[in-house]
């Protein structure tokens, strides 16, 4: 048995053509492209950054956003974005003692992660018949994207796109090295925020097509891949883009014709691409760049 | 035109004085540099002429403007440790962050990109660092990185290059190195290099020029004139010697600790410790 009844023939070309015949399908591959390719720029950012962690946070936060919206008769969309933005401003607004990252406020941020979590839990048990979607809140889900999310999936990542595309040079210089870049004049700290909101935004996107829990594989993993692979700036971006998309596409593909959950082939396709990437990085031929040829 | 002026310049951080009634005159194109005990706010001069700091007292004029006007006409590098291991971004880009790494927008494939590309092996091979410019920053030994913070910070020909102890951390061949690289770039290019550094040695062959600074203020002069029992035990009231080793290298003792000094309580405080300048 398969999600909308289709089997698998050897027909490739049919197969694909399957795989548009219903709008539901068609929706579920826009919001995967939009989702993709925002999560995989602005996740490249993070990683350069090293601020996976506030990722995590934030996807954490938008459980909770997300089902309190559906508790009180709101789109999810809408609590996912509300959450993750507000949640974004609040981590900026913490103090930084380390020169990047908050690893001081892990603690603080460790308690509110658990709690933010359990009020998802108590949102969905107040609406009552509601057990379904909390899965879907968390694992993914990618039935039933209407046209207007299609429009409003789209809209945010071009805008994200867009924000980034305009701070990149400068964003790069404060990620990479914030005291040279505020001497030259950068507001590294304005970026950063900047920055987070962005991120917030991103993850809320990312969430409704793989969940909250799994906002990881569209944010790090494409990001994460690419950097293994090249250490050129503007060909890891572009590849995480691309790695991104297959993620989402091959995700999608695979669900379509199986009946588990998309959640996990998106999840099992972003760890195979990112292990393809880890092999190739270490393959024979390869510059080799081993942790040992470093010297202190 | 002077690089550098400093008028009775005094700076306040947290409300304590780190420094006070600071005269000093750089010329432009001389290697200078500012040395002092833990504390003392060498660091803090640099970000004062940066303009980062505001000053408490006095004024400093850089090129006759006031701090932090033109700081495109300044390279500057910060002190630090090193880059992450795990950053993945390749030393020919670190260097050219300090061409256009404060541009908005997109970065175009357009005759300006070519120049840019062009200016930056320039500075890659100015400094040395043409065999590794190429791999990631974060698998660059100390030395390599800090030879391409160097090329990042002379990018748009800065005519006043700040280190903030560049030397910090490096090996001893490698400190030699890159003294030796900063000194041919100050006379090479022209530029006039103000350096922070904790042990004097390793560039003392070299300068022009060092600023003491202590608990009366500054002494600023040739390394001949300052670097003397008589010269610091003035400033710091304070008995201090300097002694000559046998190879040239010169030993501060009896600094007292920048630390335990105030505006108001320094008749308390007598000398410490033996503390040399390494």
């Amino acid at each position: 048995m398969t999600m909308a009844g289709v089997d698998l023939t050897w027909n490739i070309a049919r197969d694909v053509n399957n795989l548009f015949a219903y709008h539901f399908m068609v929706n579920a591959f826009r919001a995967g492209t939009a989702v993709a390719v925002v999560a995989a720029v602005v996740g490249w950012f993070m990683v350069l950054r090293e601020e996976t962690f506030a990722g995590h946070t934030l996807s954490v936060v938008g459980f909770p956003g997300a089902a309190g919206a559906v508790w009180l008769g709101l789109s999810a969309s809408l609590g996912f974005f509300a959450f993750c933005v507000t949640a974004a401003l609040f981590i900026a607004a913490l103090p930084r003692r380390t020169r990047r990252g908050f690893s001081e406020e892990s603690a603080v941020i460790g308690t509110l992660q658990a709690f933010a979590l359990a009020c998802g839990l108590l949102f969905a048990s107040l609406y009552a018949g509601f057990l379904n979607g909390v899965t879907a809140l968390l694992f993914g889900n990618f039935l039933g994207i209407t046209n207007g999310q299609v429009a409003t999936l789209v809209i945010t990542a071009a805008v994200c796109v867009v924000v980034v595309a305009l701070v990149y040079r400068p964003l790069v210089f404060a990620s990479v090295d914030p005291d040279v870049a505020t001497a030259r004049g950068i507001r590294a700290r304005a970026l950063s925020v900047l920055f987070l909101v962005v991120l917030g935004v991103a993850v809320a996107a990312a969430a409704q097509i793989t969940g909250a829990l799994l906002v990881f594989a569209l944010l790090v993993v494409p990001a994460a891949a690419a950097q293994a692979v090249t250490a050129r700036p503007a060909a890891s971006l572009a590849l995480a883009v691309g790695f991104g998309l297959a993620i989402a596409w091959i995700g999608l593909a695979i669900a379509y014709y199986s009946p588990y959950p998309v959640g996990f082939w998106i999840s099992a396709v972003a760890l195979a691409i990112y292990s393809a990437a880890r092999l190739f990085a270490r393959s024979p031929g390869r510059r080799p760049v081993p942790a040992g040829s470093r010297v202190a | 035109m002077n690089a550098l002026s400093f008028r009775s310049a005094r700076v306040d951080l947290g409300g304590r004085t780190v420094w006070q009634g600071v005269d000093l005159e750089i010329p432009e194109r001389e290697f200078v540099a500012i040395l002092g005990p833990n504390g003392s706010g060498k660091s803090t001069m640099l970000n004062a002429i940066l303009g980062l700091v505001p000053l408490a007292a006095g004024e400093i004029l850089v090129h006759g403007r006031r701090p932090g006007v033109s700081n495109h006409d300044i390279g500057y590098l910060p002190q630090r440790r090193s880059f992450d291991p795990a950053v993945r971004i390749r030393g020919v880009d670190i260097v050219r962050l300090g061409l256009d790494g404060d541009r908005y927008g997109i970065p175009l494939p357009n005759a300006r990109s070519r120049r840019e590309r062009a200016r930056v092996e320039e500075l890659v091979e100015l400094v040395g660092a043409s065999d590794y410019a190429h791999r990631p920053i974060g698998q660059c030994s100390g030395g390599e990185q800090q030879r391409l913070l160097i090329a990042q910070a002379l990018a748009r020909r800065p005519p006043l290059l700040l280190l903030d102890e560049p030397l910090d951390s490096l090996d001893l061949p490698n400190q030699a190195g890159v003294a030796a690289l900063v000194s041919n770039i100050c006379r090479a290019v022209g530029v006039t290099v103000l350096i922070v550094a904790h042990d004097v040695n390793p560039i003392l062959t070299y300068l022009d020029r060092v600023v003491y600074l202590g608990r009366g203020g500054a002494v600023s002069g040739s390394p001949d004139t300052v670097l003397t029992t008589e010269t610091l035990t003035d400033l710091y009231q304070a008995p201090i010697e300097v002694l000559h080793a046998s190879d040239g290298r010169l030993v501060v003792v009896g600094q007292p600790e920048a630390a335990s000094y105030h505006p108001d309580l320094h008749h308390a405080h007598g000398p410490h410790g033996p503390h040399g300048t390494h």
